[in-house]
């Protein structure tokens, strides 16, 4: 053996060891490459978030490993067959649950979200921000594309049901993601672009109706966002001192846990919805982008992913999961720099709280599974 | 009609997926962009505008309060200062919640500390203040409170004892009267300050020089930045974030320094323990006020403690009116301190020549009536030298009668008759000389209006509608120790002392015009006249032995008006019907270096009960060698 042939071998050999691993796993070398990357960002932000809370650090480092648990137990067991499958059960299920919630559901935070299932509290909607694009992928999958407009109406009365039910509770936030995240199916399936133009009068009376729909503090969100100098101390807080935050941070930041903003307490809700701004202000601009950057490459080659699927249901599914992560993202991040009005959507994957980075983990690990487990054609 | 079969074109739907996914895929970077962009528009052009903000949220600028001026007597002893003093101080945050701070509060009611009326006074207070706010709840400890909170220690979190600076009084009620006190600033006094002087501070000067003179005392209060959080909650690690805190140390407020002589106040105080009554004594050349005593007096300190209810009460009802300064605004007729001037005033209107006798038979009679206005005693024929010195009624009857109510008027009014003697603490009454113009002013029944000559009468003794302040008394003593020639405004404070400076700044005596009136031979008449009252006259008893030379006037003031033809004035059983004592000198005689008046309330005969006082104070401050 001479020595290219030597380097040759050993390099091909790491690399088949480190492929056969991912492949073992069910996972996406790339994609579970850049999600580890912004994960350990979010550790590290929420430890200088939380006021060098360890408590809180440990209890986030326990929601990290049941996401993770999640995301490898589906992108290893679950092959399409199984989720395609599952797609109506956890649908079915997650309605049911919805309901069993709206009777009995615990009292938090004014809303009945919660439900009690003796060792943890979940909110039933978490199963629906997957619930909901599976079902209209699983509808889709078997008819052929462009969905026609009878398609249509019985993919929107899937996402009405849930949706509906939700901003009942009230969460106008998560309902928002999860009619987002089956209208996103409903766009990639090929829906007719005249549709898509006519249905913004809809929406637009839609919204009308809405906002006499919605609840009083709701509507006072809006008002606010629109204006947040009219109520500094109350509903504006949150905008004015997140968007103080952001800008005193400058290009380079403050340095961790250096934040004044931050540490001393004037942000809000800082290691949970606001962590973005916690960010900024330690990390400076260059920390945002290189956080948005990430989430653009994660959602780019999510989509990739997808674009790769071998059925309607692999592709629709993904794509949702790719550009539902997209919506998130930057709802989060609109919300907290004060171009979108301020909706309780933490910031993915770094945000403190475990339904959000268990629903989003479990997601990729459904888009990873649908990958992994394609069948060669033609070979 | 023919029902669409639609087949599922693979390559087809792919196509449509795949170009679906790239649209979104542009509008993602297109929103991710935005967001970008958004953020370079904070972080990149608003910078200045947002860091300042942050900057702003953070640093709390805490007031330091400046230390009070001290108050010193001629000498340098101490009246007023700043000690410390030990103070339970609760921090509510530390304490716990509502039913724990009411807890805590019963538990101090408990062992004694706090007194159940007070309590929920004290909680309104705690909670008006922010978590983490030190709250003094009990001013001033004693020894005994202060074992007694050490011993119970153990029992509460969040209450603690702590050292403050004070004021405090180490001579207790001695000159209280002139000096004032300091109490918590009320609202009426924030009306009156800017509160960004005082933030800080807790108790302002309300009487006497500490009210007077507050602006000099109080100083100006520094400040130092403090980092805070969202709270408002001052954080520990200073530095990290705000690395440039200013801070600026108060400027101590002016020392001052007093006329009073705290050796011969002492004695005056001493001399009227027990009575009634004021004594004020300056120096006529300047009008520096060597001691101002009013009795009874109280203890300045249980003021800035701060007062209970029923100590308050006690003050108000306690018949003595301890809180009434007498010597600026207790008004009382003069009786016969007045004869003096009115001599003078013979001589000068041509009334009376000083060697004219007339016949004192023991009472006088006016014209057309039958109303007899009697004398003490028959003093038989006496010229205006001994009319003085031996006090005769009847003769200044007869001035009175001769002179007219305008001329007393014209005359008495140019001597400060009615009128403030302009000294330099708040809160003094002019006293009254009333006239037939005066009576026209104040009364609104014509009946009432009328002036009777039996008035003019009285008046010529100091009785009547004439009212004058132990401080004008003294005034007017003065100004017959310098011949009206000097007319100085009475002080309390005569230098000053800048904080941190050893040099003592002298300030300048004020004066009104002299009253040019009577000749020296006039006026060496009064001279005799006064000087007689303390060797044969009146007060012989009180000058009897004295090393230097008193020229003084005894007075008896009436308080109630028996029947004309008793003359058992000093029998009166009731106490507080009895007359006022006066006593006026100066001394000494030829070169007067103090000027006096004694009052003393219900005291009786001026001659028994003022004069002897005024010797006592006369030798502390003429004789400070001798042992007295």
């Amino acid at each position: 053996m001479n020595f290219e042939e030597f380097s040759q071998s050993r390099a091909r050999r790491t690399l088949t060891a480190g492929g056969r691993m991912l492949r073992a796993l069910g996972l996406d070398g790339p994609l579970t490459g850049l999600l580890a990357l912004i994960v350990c960002m979010g550790v590290i932000v929420v430890y200088s978030a939380s006021g060098q809370n360890v408590k809180m650090v440990e209890h986030h480092l326990a929601n990290i490993a049941i996401a993770i648990a999640t995301m490898l137990a589906l992108a290893r067991l679950a092959t399409p067959q199984y989720l395609r499958l599952l797609a109506p059960v956890a649908y079915a299920i997650g309605v049911v649950l919805l309901i069993v919630v709206a009777i009995t559901g615990h009292i938090g935070k004014g809303a009945q979200r919660w439900l009690d299932v003796g060792f943890m509290r979940f909110q039933p909607s978490e199963i629906m921000k997957l619930a909901v694009p599976m079902i209209c992928a699983w509808y889709m999958h078997e008819r052929p594309l462009p969905p026609t407009f009878r398609d249509l109406v019985i993919m929107g009365l899937l996402i009405a049901v849930p949706t509906t039910m939700i901003v009942m509770q009230p969460d106008l936030g998560t309902a928002l993601l999860i009619a987002a995240s089956g209208l996103i199916v409903m766009l990639l399936a090929g829906m007719s672009v005249i549709i898509i133009l006519a249905s913004i009068p809809i929406l637009g009376g839609a919204a009308w109706a809405g906002w006499h729909v919605i609840h009083e503090y709701q509507r006072q969100r809006i008002l606010t966002f629109l204006n947040p100098q009219n109520d500094p101390l109350g509903a504006g807080y949150h905008i004015i001192q997140s968007q103080i935050a952001i800008g005193s941070g400058g290009v380079f930041g403050k340095g961790y846990m250096n934040g004044s903003q931050a540490q001393l307490e004037f942000l809000p809700e800082r290691s949970t919805d606001f962590i973005f701004a916690v960010i900024g202000e330690e990390f400076g601009l260059l920390g945002q982008l290189l956080l948005i950057t990430l989430y653009g490459v994660v959602i780019a080659r999510a989509l990739y992913l997808a674009m790769q699927g071998q059925d309607t249901f692999a592709r629709l599914t993904g794509g949702s999961i790719a550009l539902s992560f997209f919506v998130y993202a930057f709802v989060n991040s609109g919300m907290v720099s004060g171009i979108l009005p301020v909706v309780g959507v933490p910031l993915p994957l770094i945000s403190y709280g475990g339904t959000s980075m268990v629903t989003l983990l479990a997601g990729f690990g459904i888009l990873m599974s649908l990958h992994s487990h394609r069948r060669l054609i033609g070979s | 009609m023919v029902s669409r079969v639609r087949i599922k074109d693979h390559w087809a739907e792919q196509r449509i997926f795949t170009f679906r996914s790239i649209v979104a895929g542009v509008l993602v970077a297109v929103l991710l962009l935005t967001v970008a962009g958004r953020l370079f528009y904070l972080q990149v052009l608003r910078y200045q505008y947002y860091a300042e903000l942050s900057q702003g949220n953070r640093v709390r600028t805490d007031p330091i309060p400046p230390s009070r001026g001290l108050i010193l007597d001629r000498h340098g002893a101490v009246l007023a200062e700043n000690r410390p003093s030990y103070q339970i101080e609760l921090v509510r945050e530390l304490v716990g919640d509502i039913p724990a701070l009411d807890a805590a509060l019963s538990q101090l009611g408990a062992i004694g500390l706090l007194r159940a009326a007070e309590i929920p006074n004290i909680r309104r207070t705690v909670l008006l203040h922010k978590v983490y706010e030190n709250v003094p709840i009990k001013l001033q400890l004693n020894d005994d409170e202060m074992a007694l909170f050490a011993v119970h220690r153990w029992q509460f979190s969040g209450i603690d004892i702590r050292a403050r600076l004070a004021r405090y009084y180490p001579l207790k009620e001695i000159a209280v009267h002139a000096i004032g006190y300091v109490s918590a600033i009320n609202e009426e006094d924030l009306k009156q300050i800017d509160s960004a002087e005082y933030a800080g501070t807790s108790l302002i000067g309300k009487v006497g020089v500490e009210g007077a003179y507050e602006h000099q005392l109080h100083g100006k209060p520094g400040f130092k930045e403090i980092l805070v959080n969202a709270a408002g909650r001052p954080v520990a690690k200073q530095g990290i974030y705000a690395p440039q805190l200013s801070s600026r140390p108060p400027v101590a407020g002016t020392d001052l320094i007093l006329g009073l002589d705290i050796r011969v106040q002492k004695i005056a105080e001493e001399a009227l323990a027990g009575k009634r009554g004021s004594i004020v004594a300056l120096d006529p050349r300047n009008g520096d006020i060597i001691a101002l005593a009013s009795t009874p007096g109280f203890d300045p300190n249980d003021f800035v403690r701060g007062l209970t209810v029923e100590h308050y009460n006690e003050f108000q009802n306690d018949i003595d009116k301890p809180l009434l300064n007498r010597a600026l605004r207790g008004a009382y007729p003069p009786g016969s301190t007045v004869k003096p001037l009115y001599a003078l005033a013979a001589q000068v209107y041509g009334i009376m020549s000083p060697q004219q006798t007339e016949f004192c038979p023991g009472f006088f009679t006016l014209r057309g009536s039958s109303n007899k206005y009697r004398d003490d005693q028959k003093h038989g024929s006496l010229d205006m030298r001994e009319a003085i010195a031996k006090s005769c009624d009847v003769y200044f009857y007869r001035v009175a009668e001769r002179m007219g109510i305008g001329r007393m008027d014209e005359f008495m009014k140019a001597f400060g008759y009615g009128a403030l003697t302009g000294i330099d603490i708040p809160g003094e009454k002019a006293g009254l000389y009333a006239s037939p113009e005066w009576k026209r002013h104040n009364f609104k029944r014509v009946a009432e209006q009328v002036w009777f000559p039996g008035e003019t009468i009285s008046m010529g003794i100091g009785q009547g509608p004439i009212t004058v302040t132990p401080l004008q008394q003294a005034h007017f003593a003065a100004e017959l120790a310098e011949r009206g020639q000097i007319n100085a405004i009475p002080r309390l404070v005569t230098a000053s002392r800048a904080a941190g400076s050893d040099v003592i700044a002298p300030r300048d005596p004020s004066f009104m015009p002299p009253v040019n009136l009577g000749t020296l031979d006039q006026w060496s008449v009064i001279y005799d006249g006064m000087l007689g009252a303390t060797t044969t006259g009146t007060a012989f008893m009180a000058g009897r032995g004295a090393k230097y030379k008193i020229a003084g006037k005894t007075g008896t003031a009436q308080v109630f008006t028996i029947k004309q033809t008793e003359n058992t004035r000093a029998k009166i059983t009731d106490e507080r019907k009895r007359d006022h004592a006066w006593f006026i000198a100066y001394a000494p005689a030829e070169e007067p270096r103090i000027a006096i008046s004694v009052l003393v309330e219900n005291g009786g005969f001026g001659a028994a009960a003022a004069a002897p006082i005024a010797r006592k104070v006369l030798d502390a401050y003429l004789l400070p060698d001798t042992d007295l």
